[in-house]
């Protein structure tokens, strides 16, 4: 166990109600949010904080999600710090405000549960609704477990809000999995939260009616691809703020995060890829085959967006073949947007492995050791001089 | 209310300079609504004409603090304005006295952004919401909204062979969001300045949420002169298309009470929207109109306990 600078407390409870803590604990100025499975316990947690008066928030219980996403569009331009939560469906309806929200550079950090899809409708966990939202200019952070969500969250505040960022922030874990199952984590005091994210002081806002702005103009084919580009060196820099503020947060509660986890991996041969909850089974099914004698080795992302290619491509650079599982599909495309992302990553690197891509538990699907020790065992044989097919994506778990 | 000379003497808050058409009633609209307010303001607009034509980047013709974000929103996004405000004010982070107004065309307000201010008034926040019709999609070329009247020839209404125009009777967006027992809600028109500016007024007075739908002609799409807006305005109210009135409480007033309305043919035979319902064949549909008006205003009279 690392040194920590900070007191904490272990608690044992849901991911979605220590997402609700975190909340509270940076007790944001205004939260609008509108209630959907499996996101629904952080609205109702968070509404337990507003009608004790734990909170200062202003609660906006919004008609639909794309009212609450456009009003926290105006309260964060109105310099307000603002925080929201939903899943799936209502991602997708936010769909035209995410990209409002990133262009007009507004630091809102919102929890998105993870949720599969309709249709057809179904309420379990896979990425599609995240992945869906993946080039909407949102910084993207997968958590793993409750510890993560919990700690992401209050990263993802000073990430938002940091000079050099001003971008909104997309805090992502599982649903039921995590949401919903209670877990043994990490607390920190209210205290010690509130002077990590420290106060936020906007540079520019709505309310400065002495110095009146336009927020939202009409930008002509002569000005909107420079403002596309600012987005863009935004949000590749928030890569190096991501590491800064959480190595910050290391030091203060002793759980390092970077881009992503290396399991295992500095003498592995194989690497299995694989981002949220599933990665917790991976590492089991690692920690088996190492006892059998397969070096094999994790790699779980975690910032996805921006996406960190060339450290990523270095992680692997050693590896004979690497694994990469989805838990969304990109219908149509070579396979998961992980899958393509890394593949991509590793295309202009003289020294990189072989890559397969697997896509499993879409809608809620187990996905249990045995399909992750298939999938080793699969690159296995690739990484023995056997021929990658080139048509590489493979559905596990799925009835035939 | 303050006189005309006083009213001359306040700072125009939409400059000029803007992109919008000559004879445009929606930044009549707006000016005078802002003429209305005696704190500082903050406006959001849908998406529309007023949005595009006010704020071609880098220039702004808003001489207050102003948010455009989408067609559909410009109520939820003014809500989130008004919170931010509220919970800064609790932590004493601002002092002032700020009042919120969102503006949106009939598009964006009776048709795909009527959920987004219904949810902003059941809310209760104190802010104003400003319609201004012109009773179709302009912006785009003139298609059919649900405010669009019955008869009205558009792009995607138009009069053929066997369509006399729309086919159906408008929405009434005042009396749905009446029913949302908001502190006030207002009918108003641009012809009768000292009227809607006394509206604006009140509705940046009452503490929660007011509504004031504003006729707003637009030359183009009404096919009349640039000249004609205010003159066809009047015509509007005159012939109990656009009646006047107010509901203050759920006390409803008419603030317009002619001895007899005219016929509703001196507003519709200037505008060339409604040439065809001139054409043999179709003095039925004018009769419909006709029948319509009359109803609707016998309703209203009633409502506003007016013999």
């Amino acid at each position: 166990m690392a040194k920590t600078a900070v007191k904490t407390r272990t608690v044992a409870m849901t991911g979605n109600a220590g997402c609700a803590l975190a909340m509270k604990q940076i007790n944001p100025d205004v939260v609008a949010a509108y209630p959907i499975t499996p996101q629904t316990t952080i609205v109702e947690e968070f509404a337990n904080y507003v009608a004790n008066g734990q909170v200062d928030t202003e609660y906006v219980n919004v008609e639909s999600e794309h009212s609450a996403m456009s009003a926290c569009i105006g309260a964060s331009a109105a310099g307000a710090r603002v925080m929201t939560t939903t899943s799936s469906q209502g991602l997708a309806l936010m769909w035209e405000e995410l990209s409002i929200a990133s262009a007009m550079r507004l630091p809102i950090v919102m929890h998105n549960v993870n949720r599969a899809l309709s249709g057809p409708i179904n309420i379990h966990c896979d990425h599609s609704d995240s992945m869906g939202a993946r080039d909407m200019g949102w910084v993207q952070l997968f958590s793993e477990n409750a510890q993560e969500a919990y700690d992401n969250t209050i990263i993802a505040m000073r990430v938002a809000e940091h000079e050099d960022v001003l971008l909104p922030v997309m805090i992502l874990h599982d649903g039921f999995i995590t949401s919903h199952a209670i877990d043994r984590f990490d607390i920190l005091g209210d205290d010690e939260v509130k002077s990590f994210v420290g106060e936020y002081i906007p540079k520019r806002t709505l309310l400065d009616v002495d110095d009146p702005a336009t927020f939202g103009p009409f930008a002509m084919p002569a000005f909107y691809y420079e403002q596309r580009k600012a987005l863009r060196v935004a949000l590749d820099g928030a890569k190096d703020v991501v590491i800064k503020v959480s190595k910050e947060y290391g030091e203060l509660t002793g759980r390092m995060y970077g881009l992503f986890e290396e399991y295992k991996l500095d003498d592995a041969e194989l690497g299995i890829i694989v981002l949220g909850s599933t990665a917790g089974t991976a590492k089991y099914v690692v920690d088996r085959m190492r006892v059998e004698g397969v070096k094999v080795g994790l790699l779980k992302p975690r910032l996805f967006r921006p996406f960190p290619s060339a450290e990523i491509a270095d992680a692997l650079s050693h590896l004979k073949a690497v694994a990469v599982m989805d838990r969304s599909d990109s219908i149509g495309a070579l396979g998961g947007p992980v899958y393509v992302e890394v593949k991509a990553a590793l295309y202009n690197s003289s020294k990189r492995p072989a890559v397969q891509g697997y896509v499993y538990g879409l809608g809620g699907r187990d996905t249990g050791p045995d399909q992750i020790e298939t999938v080793i065992n699969d690159i296995k044989k690739v990484a023995g001089g056997e021929e990658a097919p080139r048509e590489t994506v493979t559905l596990i778990g799925v009835k035939e | 209310m303050a006189t005309i000379k006083e009213l001359s003497r306040k700072p125009d808050l939409l400059s000029g300079g803007h992109r919008l058409c000559a004879g445009c009633g929606a930044s009549i609209a707006v000016r005078q609504v802002l003429l209305g307010a005696n704190t500082p303001v903050v406006a959001g607009s849908a998406t529309g004409c007023l949005e595009v034509s006010s704020t071609p980047y880098p220039f702004t013709a808003w001489k207050v603090p102003f948010i455009h974000n989408a067609f559909e929103n410009s109520a939820a996004t003014i809500s989130g304005v008004e919170a931010a405000y509220q919970a800064l004010k609790r932590k004493g982070k601002i002092d002032k006295d700020i009042k919120f107004v969102a503006f949106g065309g009939d598009g964006g307000t009776y048709d795909i952004g009527l959920q987004s201010l219904s949810g902003a008034m059941e809310r209760g926040h104190n802010m104003v919401y400003v319609c201004y019709d012109n009773g179709a999609y302009m912006n785009t070329g003139i298609q059919r909204s649900g405010a669009t009247p019955f008869g009205a020839a558009t792009t995607t209404s138009p009069a053929g062979k066997v369509r006399a125009g729309k086919p159906q009777q408008r929405k009434d967006l005042t009396q749905i969001i009446a029913a949302h027992n908001i502190p006030y809600a207002a009918q108003a028109s641009i012809s009768h300045w000292k009227d809607l500016i006394k509206k604006a007024e009140k509705a940046f007075t009452v503490d929660g949420p007011a509504f004031i739908n504003v006729l707003a002609p637009c030359p183009r799409g009404w096919r009349v002169g640039n000249d004609e807006t205010i003159e066809i305005a009047k015509l509007a109210v005159q012939t109990g298309f656009w009646p006047l009135y107010e509901v203050e409480d759920g006390e409803w007033t008419l603030n317009f009470k002619p001895k007899e309305l005219k016929p509703l043919v001196d507003f519709l035979k200037p505008q060339g929207r409604f040439r065809h319902l001139f054409k043999p064949g179709n003095e039925q549909v004018l009769e419909e109109f006709q029948f319509q008006i009359n109803k609707n205003w016998e309703m209203l009279k009633k409502r506003c306990g007016v013999e």
